[in-house]
């Protein structure tokens, strides 16, 4: 049956691509079309050629975003991807060996638990444990004598952002985990008891065995955490709307309220513009990075 | 997102829930438990713990009424069981609505999007046509690119055809999106499917809709049913399409409705706290239920 009228298969992509080219491709070359106009959404585009371009390069509201975006992927990428591995290794190697696997399975359900939320919703939770007043958090402080630490976290421009991190790392932290630890089951034990037997420490193991036999995975982990940090919404648009001032707003965010507040609909489409064409250098960067690190360790073998 | 070939999910992943690993179950080792263990243990649980304050602090004050949270503060149990900041959250939204409203269109879109991942994969991964490489990276943008892009033209386009407003136009969107990696891990899973059970069916003169029918979705059955769970799970917890695209009451989803709502000034604390619970309590019910289908489908999704 292979080989036989295989061009025939195409008729089964026929809806897919149909709606794909609907809902996406054409959106995506009318948002393109967009940024080279002057919208705001009542009469018609006017062409502008480069305008929205040039401002958005001076525009220093846009690079704050950016900026941000970078502590997103902190909060999202780096601090996850890293407890993430220790604590994978930790219920993995430890706990689930010494405690037993039902113990190891429980704290993973846990750790996963933010992550089946609505980000909206986690965002709400925490914001309410973040209020000034009254709130959870504050409230703390004060019953353990630190008052002098109490703070407006999302109304401050000093503590807004860092509290936006700290819930990302609170929603992201059990997707690493899950996966890493589902990836440590590859690794054969054997490794461990012939390292421990020559004198290994645990972090040398952990470091020269299990960090280098999960590497596919890690680096899955990172490159889809970093876009969806990168298009990160839900949580600022809930917790802060990029405020106080500009000092929590992100690319995703700042398109969202010049298309919908200010009615900027040209810019908003470029900022939207020049966010796609990051995400999709970096993410060909990582694949070809990957690649190539992939063929530098067949090659050294 | 990679365009690397992911291999089929139930080859690579053991069943979750039981022992993390059945190969050294060590009942010699699991006696020696040294000070350092107990320690890690320790640790370990306080890191969940930390995780899990969230979830209890709203609990417990989504039972509490004003008056007591002030005099008590965030951190003590109810002094009585007090409903009405649920009740006012309740009847306020017509959560009931909004309840069917996110089931609607999570069920739509999970079922929708299985079909044409199915469809696209079967041609990608079984069919093997020309240029796939490329196919599933075209079909992929619609996973990588930020949802921002598609807001403005596709609020013009679907208020051209009378959609906006209706949940048709939500699942219709994330209908295309879910299955671009449905598409993507199908595809693979497909591409490793026994041959002979192919031409098998090709000799007892199955025609090709039937072998797609009759053999292929019947033995990926497994992958499907994760990927459906999936879809319904990511689906309800999204945000900023459905809050663009559902503007009345009566079409918006739980998350919408609870955000919405947090601006308003009659929204005491405690009753905030109850919109939250009740905005999470359906997805943590529907985690605990399928919590070993979704870990199982977590990592097969992510292990190339």
């Amino acid at each position: 049956m292979p080989g036989q009228r295989r061009h025939t298969y195409w008729v089964y992509l026929v809806p897919g691509l149909a709606l794909l080219t609907l809902v996406v491709l054409v959106p995506l070359v009318w948002n393109v079309y967009l940024t080279f106009t002057s919208y705001r959404g009542i009469r018609p585009p006017e062409f502008v050629g480069l305008d929205n371009w040039v401002e958005l390069a001076g525009d220093t509201v846009f690079w704050t975003s950016f900026r941000n975006s970078v502590a997103m992927v902190v909060a999202m990428v780096v601090v996850p991807t890293g407890l993430g591995l220790v604590l994978a290794a930790m219920l993995f190697d430890l706990v689930g060996k010494k405690f037993g696997g039902r113990v190891a399975s429980f704290l993973r359900a846990t750790y996963y638990l933010p992550q089946i939320l609505p980000g909206v919703i986690a965002a709400i939770v925490i914001g309410w444990i973040l209020r000034p007043q009254n709130g959870a958090l504050n409230t703390v402080l004060g019953a353990v004598g630190l008052d002098a630490l109490q703070a407006n976290w999302l109304g401050d421009p000093r503590t807004a952002l860092p509290s936006i991190m700290v819930v990302l790392v609170w929603v992201q932290i059990g997707y690493p985990v899950v996966i890493f630890m589902a990836a440590l089951q590859r690794v054969d034990p054997e490794l461990y008891e012939a390292a421990e037997l020559d004198g290994a420490g645990w972090f040398q193991r952990f470091r020269a065995i299990t960090v280098s036999i999960i590497r596919p995975e890690i680096f899955v982990v990172v490159l889809t955490c970093a876009i969806a940090a990168l298009k990160v919404f839900g949580p600022v648009y809930a917790l802060t709307g990029g405020g106080p001032g500009t000092s929590t707003i992100v690319p995703a965010y700042y398109a969202y309220s010049e298309f919908f507040q200010s009615q900027q609909v040209g810019y908003g489409a470029t900022i939207a513009t020049a966010l796609t064409v990051v995400i999709a250098v970096l993410a060909v960067a990582f694949v070809l990075v990957q690649a190539r690190l992939e063929r530098a360790e067949e090659q050294g073998r | 997102m990679t365009a690397q070939p992911t291999t089929a999910p139930g080859t690579l992943v053991p069943a979750q829930g039981g022992p993390p690993r059945e190969r050294t179950p060590a009942p010699r080792r699991r006696a020696r438990r040294t000070v350092g263990d107990w320690a890690t243990l320790a640790l370990a649980v306080a890191v969940g713990a930390l995780i899990a304050v969230p979830f209890l602090l709203i609990l417990v004050n989504s039972f509490k009424s004003p008056a007591d949270y002030s005099t008590g503060g965030p951190l003590s149990l109810p002094s009585a069981l007090y409903t009405d900041g649920i009740v006012a959250f309740w009847e306020r939204v017509d959560f009931p609505q909004k309840l069917w409203n996110s089931f609607v269109i999570s069920g739509l879109v999970a079922v929708f999007a299985v079909t044409l991942s199915v469809l696209n994969a079967f041609a990608l991964g079984i069919g093997r046509i020309k240029g796939r490489t490329w196919v599933v990276l075209l079909i992929l943008l619609a996973n990588m690119l930020p949802q921002e892009v598609l807001l403005y033209p596709l609020y013009f386009m679907f208020k051209e055809v009378g959609l906006y407003n209706s949940i048709w136009s939500v699942v219709i969107i994330f209908t295309v999106i879910q299955s671009a990696f449905g598409t993507y891990l199908l595809a693979s899973v497909y591409g490793t499917f026994p041959k002979e059970m192919l031409e098998a069916a090709a000799l007892d003169g199955a025609s090709r809709l039937q072998i797609l029918l009759r053999v292929v979705v019947p033995i990926s059955r497994p992958t499907l049913s994760v990927l459906l769970i999936f879809f319904f799970i990511w689906t309800w917890n999204e945000f900023l399409i459905p809050l663009t695209f559902l503007v009345s009451n009566d079409v918006q989803t739980v998350p919408v409705a609870v955000t919405v709502l947090q601006g308003d000034r009659l929204m005491d604390v405690t009753t905030t706290s109850a919109s939250a619970l009740l905005g999470l309590l359906p997805t943590l019910v529907f985690f605990l239920v399928f919590q070993r289908t979704l870990t199982r489908g977590i990592t097969a999704g992510a292990v190339k």
